[in-house]
């Protein structure tokens, strides 16, 4: 399967950005991730495919610690952001979660403007010495999200007004206007139609270049479209991590070629 | 083979019955079956319209009965008199000081004005008769015109003056002419003095501006609704004061801050069953904390206010942690997901978004306090208080429990009197819902 996203590469590509090992989480007694290691390098995409229910999102969200706010969950193990553990106790989790940014699978647009969206996460974190670079920063965002064109002649109407895929867009915008280092993107794609869909692979390829990129999808076409790095995850374990060439061409396990081959899933 | 056997083998439903003959959903027995489940729809149907035609009618009929019997409280009888402010009775010993004004005897004034017009009342029992044409309230009137202006000493002045209540109820056509005169109110002499006074065009309906002015008052003709008014309103000021900001941050702390333990569980339970207490129970317990152990003042707004206020609180914050409930997970996990800490979640997206539902539980709440009797008996707001509170600390009574005391009164005009109160009292209700939906239109616009 061809992937000419793979031979492309940002200079400093492949640098372990974000570092798992041993992690365990459990929602009350049930052992809903197994000993999963895994790197993800700087400036990549990578996938997280599998079932349903085998904790891939699970994983994502032990990644900016949104499993937080999930009574009963509980995550052991170790995952490290540029060499720091985030699950140290000094950690502060709304640092945290300004590096490491998230786009969920339905569109959750706030219901406000389009510039109040973006503005948002600029606005709690002091980004703005002013009005002049809080629009800057918008307008930065929202052209990194490729919406600026549709939107610009209408940023105070409601966000909530927008397209699905074009509301998509903007919670991507919203989540790169605070400047994070990492992206998690929970099953973006899930709630559109085929065309907001290839905006948004086609997004997701522009944005490598600045940030690392962890996507989980049901799709194996799109994790094979826009990822460099494949995960694939089952029954709470991880299963394989390769190149997504690798995975989809020669996968090492036969769990993983069922799955692609559609045997199960 | 298998083909050939299922050929060969009779139609059957699933139930096995044989089936040959017209389709299963076309026989006569399906027809049968239709027609009842569309007579069952049209008996529903007719049920619920039943109970909607039977709930305005009864609507309609209360509505009519308070208003037959209390528009006219609206209006009240006059009498034109040529009163003589005569210097002997008014200032007898030449003194004409604002004291001496107070100190004279009025009541004088307006007997020898009345027996002047009508001289055939100089006998005792004449006097006492047509001396009962005119409210006590008159007294006052002239004096407070001498007060102002001392010159109308020695004058005579045409003035209109308040009628009692009798001559006002049978002006109003409220007591009956015809029944015999011993079971009248007012008798023979009375009504022919009446009579009298009419033809001269000196008897008069008036629109009863003293109704929406004054206090409370053993004389049905005096009374006024304002006193009630502002009772209630400075008794709800406190409730929502004290109520609103403590039941909000409650909702807001159980709903999105506490743990999920047994001490909250226990709580929430105690709020459900707070909510189903008897009202006089919470005018019990202000009755034994506020009045008997804070020493607070008796018959007080204040007290009357943190009272309500006990009783609306659970009722806000269940309705405010149901609104919060509401406010989808998505848009927290937004927030969350963009560094946002709790509190930011809270006040910047989930609050706003609930505050239509969080108002309209607490408006409801007020406008159920507002209506409340029970509890303020029990604190001494059931007092008979004649003049107007000025601040939440003075001694007052509320709309219901004026109305209550009013319903209580023996005397045929405070029957009119107190379904004007219970028509200001809905009127103050309606405004109250209507700014419910307001408040609700305009939040929920924001999208």
């Amino acid at each position: 399967m061809a992937n000419p996203a793979a031979a492309v590469s940002a200079p400093d590509a492949g640098r372990a950005k974000i570092s798992a090992s041993g992690v365990d989480v459990f929602y009350g007694a049930k052992h809903a991730l197994k000993k999963v290691s895994v790197e993800i390098g700087e400036r990549q995409v990578v996938a997280f495919i599998g079932p349903s229910g085998c904790g891939k999102s699970t994983f994502l969200r032990c990644l900016n610690r949104m499993n937080d706010t999930i009574a009963g969950c509980r995550v052991t193990g170790d995952i490290r952001l540029d060499r720091g553990d985030i699950y140290a106790p000094e950690v502060d989790v709304v640092q945290l979660r300004a590096r490491v940014g998230m786009v969920f699978q339905k569109p959750n647009p706030f219901p406000k403007s389009i510039y109040d969206n973006v503005a948002y996460g600029p606005r709690i974190h002091g980004l703005a010495g002013s009005k002049a670079e809080l629009d800057a920063i918008v307008e930065g965002a929202l052209k990194g999200a490729a919406l600026w064109k549709e939107v610009s002649d209408r940023l105070d109407s409601p966000g909530t007004g927008l397209s699905g895929g074009q509301q998509q867009r903007l919670c991507i915008a919203r989540a790169i206007a605070v400047s994070p280092e990492v992206i998690l993107m929970d099953e973006p794609c899930s709630a559109l139609d085929p065309i907001a869909t290839a905006h948004v692979e086609e997004l997701i390829d522009g944005l490598r270049e600045r940030y690392t990129i962890v996507i989980v999808t049901h799709n194996m076409q799109q994790a094979a479209r826009v990822s460099q790095r494949t995960a694939f995850f089952h029954l709470g374990e991880l299963v394989e991590e390769d190149d997504t060439s690798a995975i989809f061409t020669n996968p090492r396990d036969e769990r993983t070629q069922g799955y692609i081959t559609g045997r199960y899933g | 083979m298998t083909d050939a056997t299922l050929a060969a083998a009779p139609p059957s439903d699933l139930a096995g019955r044989p089936q040959d003959g017209p389709s299963l959903h076309m026989t006569e027995a399906a027809r049968a079956r239709l027609r009842r489940r569309y007579a069952a729809d049209r008996r529903f149907r007719q049920a619920g319209l039943g109970a909607v035609v039977f709930g305005v009618v009864a609507l309609g009929f209360l509505l009519f009965t308070i208003l037959s019997n209390g528009l006219t409280a609206f209006r009240q009888t006059e009498l034109r008199l040529d009163f003589a402010f005569s210097r002997e009775i008014i200032a007898p010993d030449g003194k004409v000081d604002p004291q001496s004004i107070r100190a004279a005897d009025w009541a004088r004034v307006v007997r020898e004005t009345l027996q002047a017009r009508f001289p055939d009342a100089r006998d005792r029992r004449g006097a006492r008769l047509v001396e009962a044409l005119v409210s006590p309230g008159a007294q006052g009137q002239l004096m407070d015109m001498v007060l102002a202006d001392p010159r109308l000493i020695g004058q005579t002045r045409s003035v209109w003056v308040l009628a009692a209540s009798d001559i006002d109820m049978v002006l109003k056509g409220h007591a009956d002419r015809a029944v015999p005169e011993e079971t009248r109110r007012v008798n023979d002499r009375q009504l022919a003095w009446m009579d009298a006074l009419e033809k001269d065009g000196a008897l008069r309906l008036s629109f009863n501006t003293r109704f929406f002015t004054g206090a409370d008052s053993r004389y049905p003709e005096l009374v006024g609704i304002l006193g009630g008014i502002l009772g209630s309103l400075y008794t709800l000021a406190i409730t929502l004061a004290l109520a609103f900001p403590l039941g909000v941050m409650a909702a807001i702390y159980l709903e999105e801050f506490a743990p999920k333990n047994r001490i909250t569980d226990l709580i929430e339970v105690s709020i459900n069953n707070l909510a189903a207490v008897p009202s006089i129970v919470f005018g019990l317990l202000g009755l034994a904390v506020f009045l008997n152990v804070f020493g607070m003042p008796r018959s007080a707004p204040l007290v009357g206010g943190c009272v309500l206020a006990l009783m609306s609180l659970p009722i806000i914050i269940i309705a405010a942690r149901a609104a919060l409930r509401a406010v989808p997970p998505s848009i927290r996990e937004a927030a969350l997901g963009l560094g946002a800490s709790r509190l930011q979640v809270v006040l910047h997206h989930v609050l706003p978004l609930a505050m239509p539902g969080i108002l309209t539980g607490t408006i409801l709440s007020m406008a159920h306090a507002l209506g409340e009797t029970a509890p303020l008996l029990m604190i001494g707001m059931v007092a008979f208080i004649v003049d107007v509170p000025s601040g939440p600390l003075d001694a007052a009574t509320v709309l219901p429990v004026q109305i209550f005391m009013w319903a209580d009164s023996p005397e045929r005009g405070f029957v009119e009197k107190t379904s004007a109160a219970i028509l200001v009292l809905l009127v103050f209700l309606l405004g109250m819902n209507a700014l419910a939906i307001w408040l609700r239109k305009k939040f929920e616009r924001r999208w």
